[in-house]
C-alpha cells in the first residue's frame, strides 16, 4: 500500500511532505489558540477545496452548491448527538449516506437529462437553495432559530464525542486532510480518474471511446459529496452552533471554492496552497492591521476579492503549477515543446 | 455485419432521420454521402448510441443494438472517429491513444495495439511525450484514427475525417482508410467530400434531408447523374 503510493513520487517531495506533516504534527506546542484557529480554519478550507475539486477539478462539473452538502452532515450529526446521544463517528456514516443520496440525486438530475456547464451549476446553487429554506422550517432541528450543541468542557478532551480543546479539533481535521489528499492522490492514478480528465476534456470524445461518462459523473458527485459532509461534521462539533441562514448559504458554497480556483483546479496542492495563501494571508493581514488599531469592515472580502483578481489575470492557472514548474515538479510535459 | 432498419430519429420535434435503411456487410467501405445537415452525423452517433431512435432496428450480426447506450455499443466493436477529431488537447499524445484503451475489449490488448498504431503512424511515436493540441491537423485526425483503434474495432465509422485537412494530408488519410480496410477492418465514410468517397466505397448512400434517396455500389453513383449534378457540379 505504501510502495503504492509514493511509487513515481520524486524522493525530495516525499522529504518536503514528511517535514511539512511532522512541523504541522508538533505545531499545537509552539502556536497560541489563535494561530491554533486559524490553522485549523487553513485546514478546514483545504479540506473542503480537495472534496469539491474531485467534482470541478478532477471531473469538469462545476457545483456552486457545495454548502449543501456541508449542512447535511453537520445537522445530520448534531442532531443525532443532541436527540439521541450518539457519537459524531457514529452518526457519520448516516450523514455521508445522505449527502451521497442528495449528490447522487441532482446528479442524476442534471446528467440523465443534458443540463451541463452553467445550467448544472444553477442546479447545484437551487437545491443548496431548497435545503437553506427547508431547514428554516425544519423543527426537529429548531428551525431558523439555530441548533445548538452542548458547549465543549475544555478540561477533558473526549474525541468520541468530538468535545475538546482546540489542539483536538486541530488533530482531527490535520488526519482529514491528510486522509482527503491521500484519497485524491489515489483518484487522479486510479482508471476514474484516467476517466474523469477524458470527460473534463472533452465529453463528446470521452463518449466516443466508450467511456460511461454518465456513470463516472454520478461517481466524482457521490465521493465529492461524501467526503464535504465530513466537513459537515466537522464544522458543527467545532463551532457548536448551526443556523440555516449561514450554513446552507451561498456565500459558504463560494468561499469553499476560492482556494482551489486560487491554488490550481485539478491539482493536487492546488486547494491546499489556496486555503494556506487565502486564509494564511487574510488573517495575518488582519492581525496587522488590528495591531496598528484599524479594523475596516468588509476588508476580507475585499481581500478575497483582490487574490481572485490577481490570480485570473497573473496566473490563470492558480498558483500550483507555475510553482511546480519552479520546483521542478512538473512531471507532465511540456506543454509549449513543439 | 451491420444493419440498419427503418431508423427514425428525432430532436425534439425536429426530424432528423426518417425510415433510414442501409446495409454494411463485413470487410466492405460503406460510403453515406449527403449535404451538410442531411443527418449524416445523426446518422452515425444513432448508430453508436449516443442518440436513441425513435423507431427503426440497428442490428450487429443480428443482435439488435438500437438504444444501447454507448459505452456498451463500443465494447461491441463499433468505434468512431468523431468529427472534428476531438482528441484531449491537453493530454499528450501517449495518454490519449491510452484512453482509446480503456474498453473492457481493449484492455489485455493495450500493448499490441499501441505497437501497431505506432507502427501505421511513426509520427504519433516522435510525438507522444507531446500534448496532443499542438499537433497539426492532419496529425491530429492521424492520433484520433489511432486512439479508436486502441478500442479494438472491428467496424470504424469516420465522420468527415477529411474536414478541415490539406488537399495531401487527405489523400493520406483516406489511403489510411484503405489500409485498414485491406488488412480487414470494416469501415462506414461520412463525407462531404463526395467524390473522392465514392471512389473508395464498395456501397454507398445518398442521404438528403434525412432520407436515403440513392444507393448504389460506389462506381455506379459516380456515373449517375443527379449525383454528378448535385454534388459533383458537373
Amino acid at each position: 500500500m505504501m510502495g503504492r503510493l509514493t511509487q513515481g513520487v520524486p524522493r525530495r517531495i516525499l522529504i518536503a511532505l514528511a517535514v511539512l506533516l511532522a512541523v504541522l504534527l508538533l505545531a499545537p506546542w509552539v502556536a497560541n489558540d489563535y494561530v491554533l484557529t486559524v490553522l485549523i480554519l487553513i485546514l478546514y478550507f483545504a479540506y473542503t477545496g480537495q472534496a469539491w475539486n474531485i467534482m470541478m477539478g478532477f471531473a469538469g462539473q462545476l457545483s456552486l452548491g457545495h454548502a449543501l452538502y456541508v449542512g447535511l452532515g453537520a445537522y445530520t450529526t448534531a442532531a443525532l448527538y443532541v436527540h439521541f446521544g450518539v457519537s459524531p463517528w457514529l452518526g457519520l456514516p448516516v450523514a455521508i449516506v445522505i449527502a451521497a443520496m442528495a449528490g447522487a440525486f441532482i446528479g442524476y438530475l442534471a446528467f440523465r437529462f443534458g443540463v451541463t456547464g452553467v445550467y448544472f451549476a444553477i442546479l447545484t446553487i437551487a437545491f443548496c437553495e431548497f435545503a437553506r429554506i427547508g431547514f428554516d422550517h425544519f423543527r426537529w432541528v429548531s428551525g431558523s432559530s439555530g441548533f445548538f450543541l452542548p458547549v465543549a468542557n475544555y478540561t477533558r478532551n473526549d474525541l468520541w464525542n468530538l468535545r475538546g480543546s482546540p489542539a483536538m479539533f486541530y488533530y482531527v481535521m490535520l488526519a482529514l486532510t491528510v486522509v482527503a489528499f491521500l484519497i485524491c492522490h489515489w483518484l487522479l492514478r486510479s482508471r476514474i480518474g484516467y476517466f474523469w480528465q477524458a470527460i473534463r476534456e472533452d465529453e463528446m470524445a470521452a463518449k466516443t471511446l466508450g467511456i460511461d461518462t454518465f456513470r463516472y459523473k454520478m461517481i466524482a458527485v457521490v465521493i465529492s459529496a461524501s467526503m464535504t459532509s465530513v466537513a459537515g461534521m466537522f464544522f458543527a462539533f467545532y463551532y457548536n452552533n448551526l443556523f440555516p441562514e449561514q450554513v446552507f448559504h451561498i456565500s459558504r458554497s463560494i468561499e469553499l471554492i476560492l482556494g482551489p480556483i486560487i491554488g490550481g483546479i485539478g491539482t493536487l496542492f492546488g486547494p491546499i496552497i489556496g486555503a494556506i495563501v487565502l486564509t494564511g494571508l487574510a488573517e495575518s493581514i488582519f492581525e496587522l492591521l488590528s495591531a496598528l488599531g484599524w479594523t475596516p469592515p468588509g476588508a476580507r472580502q475585499v481581500f478575497y476579492g483582490v487574490c481572485l483578481l490577481i490570480v485570473v489575470m497573473l496566473l490563470p492557472d492558480g498558483i500550483w503549477p507555475p510553482l511546480a514548474r519552479k520546483l521542478g515538479l512538473d512531471k507532465s510535459r511540456d506543454k509549449t515543446e513543439r | 455485419m451491420l444493419k440498419v432498419e427503418d431508423l427514425d430519429v428525432f430532436y425534439g420535434d425536429a426530424r432528423a432521420l426518417d425510415g433510414v435503411s442501409l446495409d454494411v456487410p463485413e470487410g466492405a467501405i460503406v460510403a453515406i454521402v449527403g449535404a451538410n445537415g442531411a443527418g449524416k452525423t445523426s446518422l452515425i452517433r444513432t448508430i453508436a448510441g449516443m442518440h436513441k431512435p425513435a423507431r427503426g432496428r440497428i442490428a450487429l450480426r443480428g443482435a439488435d443494438i438500437a438504444g444501447l447506450p454507448s459505452f456498451k455499443v463500443c465494447n461491441l466493436g463499433i468505434g468512431q472517429v468523431a468529427e472534428g477529431r476531438l482528441v484531449f488537447p491537453t493530454l499528450t499524445v501517449s495518454e490519449n491513444l491510452e484512453m482509446g484503451a480503456m474498453l473492457p475489449r481493449a484492455r489485455a490488448l493495450q500493448k499490441q495495439n499501441m505497437d501497431r498504431v505506432l507502427a501505421m503512424f511513426p509520427v504519433l511515436a516522435e510525438r507522444s511525450g507531446q500534448a496532443a493540441g499542438t499537433l497539426s491537423g492532419g496529425e491530429q485526425q492521424m492520433l484520433a484514427i489511432g486512439r479508436c483503434l486502441m478500442g479494438n474495432p472491428e467496424l470504424v465509422m469516420f465522420d468527415e475525417p477529411s474536414l478541415g485537412l490539406a488537399p495531401a494530408v487527405v489523400q493520406a488519410v483516406l489511403q489510411t482508410i484503405r489500409d485498414l480496410n485491406r488488412d480487414g477492418l470494416t469501415c462506414v465514410l461520412v463525407e462531404q467530400n463526395v467524390a473522392v468517397s465514392l471512389k473508395l466505397a464498395s456501397r454507398a448512400y445518398v442521404l438528403e434531408n434525412g432520407r436515403i434517396t440513392l444507393s448504389g455500389s460506389g462506381a455506379e453513383l459516380l456515373a449517375d447523374d443527379r449525383v454528378r449534378k448535385a454534388y459533383l457540379g458537373l
